[in-house]
């Protein structure tokens, strides 16, 4: 993995330069022809950036932390339980959630596409949807996690899930130490995207570093 | 399709490259495009299926070239195009040509809400009989359909044991081509990572690949 001072060598970058002149062309072709209402267009954007993102999948992660029921639920009907919180909807119609545990790490992938739990995730960002990350997941998921900077020893049991299907998959990470006095919100601003989706683990919180 | 999409087991496209606080659009052309591909798809005059055939329709260089966005953006064009929507002449102009224009409602501000809310449910509640239960041994067809498809290369003719039956849903194989639901089980199904790869794999890694009962055999 590049360092982020480097990494700005995006795809994106490639993009012809009148791209964002034809999207514009095609937006008012099709507000012309009253196919399409912009103020539409805006709520949907509004709604990813703003509305969406990782912070739902961190609240469900901190309740199931908290709540061993609900993590019961969680981990046997991923779909309910998180509607449970309100979150549910587009790419997040069919979940379910897997737990990462000492011998156990779970890393989610999508080969064919994109697919990415958007409900509790947000978009994706660009690398989950890069050739890098969708070609090497499966065949060398050790590798690609050394990438991030997680070394996992031998004995742990990797465990990759391609979502080839409507199934969206999220990542339980483990509950990190020194976090046994927070609260279930407190909790959730220590859950990393990065985490949900497997390619990273959560640190040890030190005595009077969370606030 | 045997299509460049289809990366899985890929060697040569080089490091991840990750950005730190990486913003949800890179630039506005991203969110319109975005936009206008669910408010369009909106219409249900093509499903999710279709979209990923679109794009999978895009010559492989420029598939590579592409950005996320991009692809996006030229899937859409091309169904709105296929669909009578607008015209290629359109396009050239930007303005619409007197009498082309097929009356779809546009989706509203107010729509937007519950139809995210709601998604694209891709299961289907009907008494389907599974084929397989979980526990069983089965091995993946050794298929080259080019038409789409949501068996990887890397899955197929291989031999792994089903983990789950997430229930019924529709058929990529057919509904990416509007020939039909077809629907049927779908399994997530645990190939060892030896079973895939080989040696080189470690002997505790496993990769778990969701798959229709039309992608199975008993093994």
């Amino acid at each position: 993995m590049s360092s982020p001072d480097h990494g700005h060598q995006h795809d994106h970058q490639a993009v012809p330069s009148d791209l964002a002149l034809r999207v514009k062309a095609l937006e008012s072709l099709l507000v012309e022809k009253g196919l399409v209402d912009p103020a539409a267009l805006d709520a949907i954007v509004d709604k990813y950036e703003r509305q969406v993102g990782p912070r739902n999948g961190a609240r469900v992660v901190a309740r199931a932390w908290i709540d061993p029921a609900y993590k019961q639920r969680l981990l046997a009907d991923g779909t309910n339980a998180i509607a449970e919180l309100g979150y549910g909807g587009a790419q997040g119609e069919h979940m379910v959630v897997v737990e990462n545990r000492p011998q156990v790490h779970n890393l989610i992938v999508c080969t064919l596409c994109s697919c990415y739990p958007w409900s509790v995730l947000g978009l994706p960002p660009v690398w989950y949807k890069s050739a890098p990350y969708r070609s090497r997941a499966v065949i060398d998921p050790r590798g690609v996690l050394r990438e991030f900077g997680l070394h996992l020893p031998e004995e742990t049991e990797v465990r990759v899930w391609d979502s080839t299907a409507e199934i969206r998959y999220l990542v339980l990470p483990e509950r990190p130490a020194g976090t046994e006095n927070l609260d279930e919100e407190a909790l959730a601003v220590l859950v990393t995207r990065d985490a949900m989706i497997g390619v990273a683990k959560l640190p040890a919180v030190s005595h009077g570093a969370a606030a | 399709m045997n299509g460049v999409h289809d990366m899985g087991g890929m060697h040569g496209f080089g490091p991840i490259q990750y950005e730190a606080n990486e913003p949800v659009f890179h630039a506005d052309w991203e969110g319109r495009a975005l936009a206008m591909a669910l408010a369009t798809a909106a219409w249900r005059k093509w499903n999710l299926d279709a979209f990923r055939n679109q794009i999978e329709q895009i010559p492989p260089p420029e598939y590579l070239r592409m950005s996320y966005y991009e692809k996006w953006f030229t899937a859409a064009t091309g169904l709105l195009l296929q669909s009578g929507l607008i015209a290629r002449a359109e396009l050239e102009t930007g303005k619409p040509a007197p009498g082309s224009s097929k009356a779809q409602p546009a989706l509203t501000p107010a729509q937007v809400p519950s139809m995210l809310r709601a998604g694209a449910l891709a299961a289907r509640d009907v008494p389907i009989a599974p084929r397989f239960r979980p526990g069983q041994p089965i091995r993946t067809h050794n298929t080259n359909p080019p038409g789409h498809t949501r068996l990887p290369r890397y899955a197929r003719a291989k031999q792994g044991v089903i983990e789950r039956d997430h229930g019924v849903y529709v058929f990529p194989d057919t509904t990416a081509h509007f020939a039909g639901e077809k629907p049927q089980h779908v399994y997530s199904v645990r190939f060892t990572a030896r079973e895939l790869w080989g040696e080189q794999a470690s002997p505790r890694d496993s990769v778990y690949i969701d798959l229709w009962d039309d992608y199975l055999e008993p093994a």
